[in-house]
């Protein structure tokens, strides 16, 4: 079986001043696949994800999507952003719009589809995330969860072929942490490719096919999360792993 | 002082001409105003562009705006402007007014604009949108208003600001005032009668402002 190979890596470096955060990354994620980034605070991946997006630049390495290089000069990034759809820790809903007009706002003023087409696809993916009955309220009325599941309903609606999640849950309620996680597993099985930022142990352990951890800037291990929680293989992981399962 | 009936018999008797004078002195405010906000964003987004030439021009234009008196800035662009180009004194006052209050319409924008949260450009971007189109469509609504309160005190400060046009002979509100009371020797009759007109237009444009910020808070609610 062959699987088309989504996004590419090679030898990532990024610095911000001094601080060397990316230090030769490399990574491969194939179609469908969901791959997880744990590790502590500061130990890159936000800033890997980030990368992916463009939303920060690299200093040098390769960024191949879908089997193209990809750079700010040779490609146009807004294109390619249009298939790499992002969905961030503190959900960065446009407060000045409806649920409705959050979702259609990309799709109507980017890829020029009609209003009423794209007012039709956004209640089918609202629904798809159980907020059916929210189309026309404000963002500011909304919970945390439902907010970050608008902000997931939102990115969908640019039919990315991928989909980057940055700590979809750390800003949240504990009791609303689940509702998202619900909604991400269910996008997993519908075969969206994923990379997802996360604390959450339980959720990568369930959904994801691949774990990857980061310390210091770099990647120490992967796995599938099988091995990978049960034997990881590395000293730090260990170290790392026994610190979040005190919690 | 006048006698409050001598005060209300005068103000009754020349409303006409006052009104007059109240409608260019609108004419003038709503016009620099309205071009007030067109120069005042130019100049707002050409400060915030990366490019360092651009945001010292900008610099430079609130600078020499904010360093000199309005009149002094009247009289330059006037006799300025109408000695090059044959121009109405009308467009030359609300043209001087409109480039002073453009710099600090200026001010205003830029620091709402920035006030705007990082992740509302970043959600833009990650949608695809050109970074125009992200200023346009989602950070520029919300800096707009933000704006709102500080821009309705800047309209204030224009509308009362329009009355320097007088020395340019302006027929607006405090031209007519002046003109009429050493006219008729009762300069302090006519100065009262023209601060009214100012409360009640600045009362009315409190209100508006108000109103405007309201309709727009509808996200809050």
């Amino acid at each position: 079986m062959t699987t088309r190979e989504m996004i590419k890596i090679e030898n990532l470096n990024k610095s911000f001043g001094d601080l060397h955060v990316l230090k030769n990354i490399n990574l491969e994620v194939f179609e469908s696949d969901v791959v997880c980034l744990i590790g502590a605070s500061g130990s890159g991946k936000s800033t890997l994800l980030r990368c992916l997006n463009f939303l920060e630049k690299k200093d040098n390495g390769n960024i191949i999507i879908e089997g193209k290089e990809i750079t700010p000069s040779t490609h146009d990034i807004n294109e390619i952003r249009q298939k790499v759809g992002m969905v961030f820790q503190h959900f960065n809903l446009f407060p000045h719009m409806t649920v409705l007009e959050n979702i259609i706002e990309a799709p109507v003023h980017v890829k020029k589809v009609s209003k009423k087409e794209a007012i039709e696809e956004a209640k089918v993916l609202l629904s798809k995330v159980g907020l059916g009955d929210k189309a026309d309220v404000y963002p500011s009325k909304l919970s945390g969860g439902q907010k970050q599941r608008v902000a997931i309903a939102r990115a969908l609606a640019m039919k990315p072929d991928i989909m980057l999640f940055d700590e979809p849950t750390s800003a949240l309620d504990p009791e609303l942490v689940g509702e998202v996680l619900a909604t991400m597993k269910e996008l997993a099985e519908d075969g969206m490719t994923m990379v997802v930022v996360t604390h959450e142990m339980g959720f990568a352990r369930e959904v994801a096919d691949w774990i990857i951890y980061m310390n210091e800037g770099m990647i120490i291990e992967k796995g599938h999360p099988e091995e990978f929680f049960e034997n990881p293989k590395e000293e730090r992981t260990r170290e790392f792993l026994s610190t979040t399962q005190l919690k | 002082m006048p006698s409050f009936s001598h005060f209300f018999e005068t103000l009754v008797s020349n409303k006409g001409l006052f009104i007059d004078a109240m409608l260019l002195t609108l004419k003038l405010t709503a016009v620099s105003i309205l071009f007030g906000i067109i120069i005042g964003l130019f100049f707002a987004l050409l400060k915030l562009s990366r490019s360092k030439i651009l945001s010292f021009i900008s610099d430079a234009y609130v600078y020499l705006v904010r360093g000199t008196p309005l009149i002094v800035q009247i009289f330059i662009l006037y006799f300025g402007i109408s000695g090059v180009f044959l121009i109405p004194d009308f467009w030359a006052a609300a043209l001087a007014l409109a480039f002073h209050n453009g710099a600090y319409i200026a001010e205003i924008f830029r620091g709402t604009i920035q006030s705007i949260d990082k992740g509302q450009m970043e959600a833009g971007r990650s949608l695809g949108m050109s970074k125009g189109l992200a200023m346009r469509r989602i950070i520029l609504p919300q800096a707009f208003r933000r704006a709102l309160p500080p821009l309705g005190n800047q309209f204030i400060i224009g509308l009362k600001d329009s009355s320097l046009a007088a020395f340019i002979s302006m027929n607006e509100l405090f031209n007519v005032a002046t003109t009429l009371g050493s006219n008729n020797f009762d300069e302090m009759t006519y100065l009262l009668i023209v601060a009214v007109y100012y409360l009640v237009l600045v009362a009315l444009l409190t209100i508006l402002v108000r109103m405007f910020e309201n309709r727009l808070a509808v996200s809050d609610r």
